[in-house]
């Protein structure tokens, strides 16, 4: 296996099988015991643009299985400000490390990268385009709620043109034949190219401006930030964010089991309320970037997780 | 109006190539993806919306003293996918050649998408668009995965 630049490069028994290393990797990611199944390997962590919870939880994933990471730091001071190609960074990253996690700008830059490398490349956002280690993540969270990802309602609401999130994980969604519904204002849609995607893959895709009417029978409502600076005008945004907000009361008739997700950080889309439901997933959803982002480093450098990990206290 | 008659409307050539059957109004598109729009020295003639059976109108192009390289006329495949060739040796056809669309367009045109890691310049990559369709030719990005508008990628020959 190459790197995971989209969701396209796993099939859907790989998916599976990698969600349930992450599963048997959960005592590692908690620090409850030391496994160095990557012992004497380098991630080369190189995001050209902001990163908090991915950054941290490749560099955590990776430090947990005992491998090292280098850091490509600051844009601003590296050499990338005098005006690098990614091409030139990529060579000369490819040659310190065995694997590279990467963000970028612009759009198609992991597929450009992995082109230009001979490491594998995990994608971790290129503009507008993928994010499919999240995407691990959340179907991780989903499984770990409902016991399955096949035949699910979900519900993706706010910004859906522009988070990329929401492109990755809707492509695995429709492969594992779930119901999804699109929440969002008119400027913030899907991309058609997307829509049509999934309808030619056979997804059954509803789109709404309405979020609220959508929870009643949802298994998942997956939120997303709605960015001020998509609006041209301040009182236009506020009208528009509003109606993408999730209070606690407003959860009331919805399904027992219904789980709340979103790749954070949030702003107003999820009150405080809510984080002390059943529903709220959010925080789990971030932890569990570092077992998805564990089994996936494993998965790509070819070590193989061990069926029998001892659980917390066991032997090792 | 008969074939004859349309390859009459300019003279017949030695040595070189005869594009037939480019879409109507094309003809000036084929001269610059073939990058002979400028910078070719070779004579070239060009007659433009002659009747056609098979299409209705259509264009004509005549390049002498040069022989097109499959690799060349594949470039045409934007513009004029049903082009058909002809090698001119000694007045007669000598070969026949299509437009072979491959899996991939590559190195012809940039990807139209703004936010594209390709549209730095300096990057050294091949540009590559894969092919989706062929009739209609839908095209996406290899590396955005953007599709397409073939009237924008017109503007963005390399």
């Amino acid at each position: 296996m190459a790197g995971l630049i989209t969701m396209d490069d796993l099939s859907n028994d790989e998916i599976q099988s990698i969600l349930n290393d992450a599963e048997r990797l959960l005592p590692v990611a908690e620090g409850k015991i030391y496994l160095p199944l990557l012992q004497g390997k380098i991630l080369g962590n190189l995001f050209f643009e902001p990163s908090t919870r991915t950054r941290m939880s490749f560099e955590t994933a990776m430090k947990r299985l005992g491998g090292d990471v280098v850091n490509l730091g600051d844009v601003k001071t590296s050499s990338v400000v005098k005006g690098e190609t990614l091409f030139d960074t990529i060579q000369m990253v490819d040659g310190y490390t065995d694997i590279i996690a990467m963000r970028h700008p612009r759009q198609g830059a992991a597929q450009y990268a992995q082109d230009a490398a001979r490491v594998p490349i995990l994608n971790g956002g290129d503009g507008a385009g993928h994010h499919p280690t999240q995407t691990m993540l959340d179907l991780f969270t989903i499984k770990q709620a409902h016991g399955r990802l096949d035949g699910l309602k979900v519900v993706l609401a706010g910004d859906l043109r522009y988070g990329r999130t929401v492109h990755s994980l809707s492509h695995a969604l429709t492969r594992f034949g779930c119901e999804l519904i699109f929440a969002s204002p008119k400027l913030l849609r899907m991309p058609a190219e997307i829509v049509e995607d999934l309808s030619a893959h056979g997804a059954n895709v509803v789109e709404t401006e309405d979020l609220l009417s959508s929870l009643a029978d949802a298994d998942v409502v997956y939120m997303t930030r709605i960015q001020k600076e998509r609006f041209a005008d301040e009182d236009e945004y506020t009208k528009v964010a509003g109606a993408y907000k999730l209070h606690a009361s407003n959860l009331e008739g919805t399904k027992e089991d219904m789980i709340i997700m979103h790749p954070l950080p949030r702003v107003d889309e999820i009150h405080p309320s809510v984080d002390k439901t059943r529903h709220a997933r959010y925080f789990e959803q971030a932890f569990n970037g570092v077992v998805a982002r564990m089994a996936l480093l494993c998965r790509l450098l070819g070590v193989t997780v061990p069926e029998d990990i001892p659980s917390a206290g066991g032997e090792f | 109006m008969s074939q004859e008659h349309n390859m009459r409307r300019v003279t017949a050539i030695r040595n070189g190539t005869v594009i037939d059957h480019i879409p109507s109004g094309q003809a000036m598109r084929v001269l610059e993806m073939l990058n002979m729009n400028k910078t070719t020295s070779v004579p070239v003639s060009m007659v433009m919306n002659v009747p056609s059976k098979k299409m209705g109108t259509k264009d004509i192009i005549k390049v002498e003293d040069r022989e097109l390289t499959q690799d060349e006329l594949n470039r045409l495949a934007l513009v004029a996918p049903e082009a058909h060739v002809a090698i001119i040796r000694a007045y007669s056809v000598a070969e026949k050649m299509t437009i072979q669309i491959g899996e991939e367009v590559t190195n012809v045109v940039r990807c139209t998408f703004s936010n594209c890691i390709t549209t730095n310049p300096r990057e050294p990559l091949a540009h590559r668009l894969r092919v989706m369709g062929r009739e209609p030719l839908v095209l996406r990005c290899h590396y955005c995965g953007r599709p397409q508008d073939l009237e924008k990628l017109i503007g963005n020959l390399l």
